[in-house]
């Protein structure tokens, strides 16, 4: 049964390798590293199978049962999200390593892997101080990966984003510190169980925890008021690291779906109404910055940021109504927003790095300028929620599961307007730098400056540099396509989270004979 | 005890949040070491204060003990914002180097930088 520490494991071993043998040996360092990422798809889909009949896995470290112990917990939910970070891990890493991306600095292919290690950590882990372990794990990675390559804008957000997170990181352990201090535990489950019993005179002091952790994963989130860190950092951000990142905010949306459904969620009289009455309205909001952004932004990549908050906040709707159908919902939608983000920010790669800067003006057209078009037109109809791709669907099992009273006219109104802004917002963007640059006269080449000639006669992509844009369309047609068998399994998914009781029973289970017997 | 521990947990929280909100760098650094500082002691008390007392079980005698997971908390929480703080150092020099700027607001994006393309 060490299937499930294998995801941290393997990275964990890895990164060292990469970073002290093979750090003068780059061709060597890209062979590790995605044999690596193989073998995390591997042990994604083994998990993935191993929880496929409803079980839910407990991986006692130091085989010290919870709660006195840390566990790690592989349901479906885990299994899912670790299998599309694998994935998209893969397919960014080829991405990284196709363009060259990963020569610009040192050690980019010893921090991926931490990186992958600290997200699959934080998915599988069941006890919520280890989870601050391991955003620590995908953070100091994260810092990393962002100034990799260096450069004025991206050291100066880089600095911002570390600030930011850093105090995230004391909040977080501020709440952290009330809810022990409040509950006297810190495994999920043994929270859930100490919550049902919390007497009404210690709830108030509940709360403040409970609001402090919505906070801490608001950030991660990139959730209104404190999205602000999101449009610099992923614009800034080398692109590969930026599509990398697409699984951060949703590191985020899950904490905040796991601890809310199953620690503070729909039961527990002190803290269930915080979903409704904080992160709601929050999410609205989120989804209403996001289009606006995508409207006014004046260059490529801060207009890619801006519509990854606003998915994140269509996301975080369906989250917020702590149903099994909108979760569900939610659950297809992340896929769907991870996937789409990272397919935008790395067609973006394409066309930025043979282009002058990310402007949306008109410029010289690059080379392949039709295919390059074709992509970025794929992906942003993804992004946008137009049909025929995965994005349409997403947001239609949002707007389904969203049909409370009170709930369905705020909700409706903010992810149908802000769809309508962000397909503009595409379009004005996609038209500025695709199209027009078609009616760009080619100036005279001796006028030229050395730097347009050097773009002019910029290399066209080769076919594996298009690959991994390709692959992550690919994927996006493919979840319309098995929607349905999906969706099954998604509901599954959203049963066994919103099944507290087996969970708990699960997890402290003090003989563990109930793992035993499911070995066999 | 109790209010010595809760003004010194303020104060630094005060102090830490003060000069986190400062534009430049060291001032912001020397803030989130304040916060850190803070937010240890805060853990460390989440167990309840007891003086003299030791943090384990004695089979000798009916001897009273202090809660040992906030120490185990506050160590790893210890470790971590070490290490991060020298890693905030290390970019905001770096960041300080290439810019001739230590400060850690970020001017808006002007037209013609050539910084931005990788």
């Amino acid at each position: 049964m060490h299937w499930i520490i294998a995801p941290v494991i393997l990275p964990a071993l890895l990164a060292p390798l990469i970073a002290y043998v093979m750090r003068h040996d780059i061709s060597l360092a890209r062979i590790a590293s995605l044999f690596g990422s193989i073998g995390l798809v591997a042990i994604a889909i083994v998990q993935t199978l191993l929880v496929m009949d409803g079980d839910i896995l407990v991986y006692r470290l130091g085989d010290w049962p919870a709660p006195y112990g840390i566990v790690l917990v592989l349901d479906h939910l885990s299994a899912l999200l670790v299998l599309v970070t694998s994935v998209l891990g893969l397919i960014v890493l080829t991405h990284a390593v196709a363009t060259g991306w990963d020569a610009k600095g040192r050690h980019f292919h010893a921090l991926f892997q931490f990186q992958l290690m600290g997200i699959c950590g934080a998915f599988l882990t069941g006890d919520v101080f280890n989870l601050f372990v391991f955003f620590e794990v995908l953070l100091i990675a994260s810092y990393g990966l962002m100034i990799h390559g260096g450069g004025k804008q991206r050291t100066r957000a880089g600095l911002q984003y570390i600030i930011i997170n850093l105090a995230g990181s004391t909040l977080f352990l501020f709440g952290l510190g009330v809810l022990y201090a409040t509950v006297g535990t810190l495994n999920i489950a043994d929270i859930a169980l100490k919550m049902q019993a919390l007497p009404a005179d210690e709830a108030a002091l509940a709360r403040v925890a409970a609001m402090l952790l919505m906070m801490v994963f608001a950030v991660k989130a990139a959730l209104f008021p404190v999205q602000f860190w999101l449009p610099g950092t992923y614009a800034n951000a080398p692109a590969p690291v930026a599509a990398l990142f697409a699984i951060m905010t949703k590191v985020g949306a899950y904490a905040i779906l796991r601890v809310y459904t199953i620690a503070f969620g729909p039961g527990i009289a002190a803290t269930e109404d915080i979903g409704p009455d904080w992160l709601f309205p929050a999410a609205l909001v989120t989804v209403a910055l996001g289009a606006f952004g995508v409207l006014g932004a004046r260059r490529l990549m801060p207009l890619i940021a801006y519509s990854v908050i606003g998915s994140m906040g269509t996301l975080m709707l369906a989250i917020a109504a702590f149903t099994p159908e909108a979760t569900t919902a939610a659950l297809y939608y992340l896929v769907h927003s991870t996937f789409a983000a990272a397919a935008l920010f790395l067609i973006a790669d394409l066309v930025v790095s043979r282009r002058k800067d990310d402007l949306l003006s008109p410029m010289l057209p690059t080379v392949q300028n039709g295919l390059f078009a074709a992509l970025f037109f794929g992906a942003a109809i993804a992004m946008a929620g137009m049909p025929p791709l995965s994005g349409f669907l997403g947001k239609l099992l949002v707007l389904d599961a969203l049909r409370a009273p009170g709930q369905m006219a705020w909700a409706w109104a903010a992810i149908l307007l802000g769809s309508l802004i962000t397909i503009v917002g595409f379009a004005r963007a996609g038209s500025m730098v695709f199209w027009r640059s078609t009616g760009q006269d080619m100036q005279d080449p001796d006028l030229m400056t050395d730097q347009e000639e050097m773009l002019v006669t910029a290399p066209s992509a080769r076919p594996w540099e298009i690959a991994p844009s390709m692959a992550l369309l690919g994927l996006l047609a493919g979840l319309a396509i098995i929607a349905g068998p999906l969706t099954n399994y998604l509901e599954k998914t959203s049963a066994q989270l919103f099944d507290r009781e087996s969970y708990i029973s699960t997890v402290l289970d003090p003989t563990g004979t109930k793992i035993i017997k499911k070995e066999h | 005890m109790e209010l010595l521990v809760a003004t010194a947990v303020g104060a630094l929280t005060a102090g830490g949040i003060y000069l986190t909100l400062r534009k430049r760098a060291f001032t912001v650094i020397i803030g989130l070491a304040l916060l850190s500082y803070a937010v240890n002691v805060f853990l460390f008390a989440s167990g309840g204060l007891a003086v003299d007392m030791p943090p384990i079980l004695s089979k000798y005698g009916e001897q009273a003990y202090t809660d040992p997971l906030p120490q185990a908390l506050v160590l790893t929480a210890i470790v971590i914002s070490f290490g991060m703080t020298a890693v905030l150092v290390m970019v905001s020099l770096g960041a300080y180097f290439e810019t001739q700027s230590d400060r850690v607001d970020m001017d808006e994006a002007p037209e013609d930088v050539e910084e931005n393309t990788p």
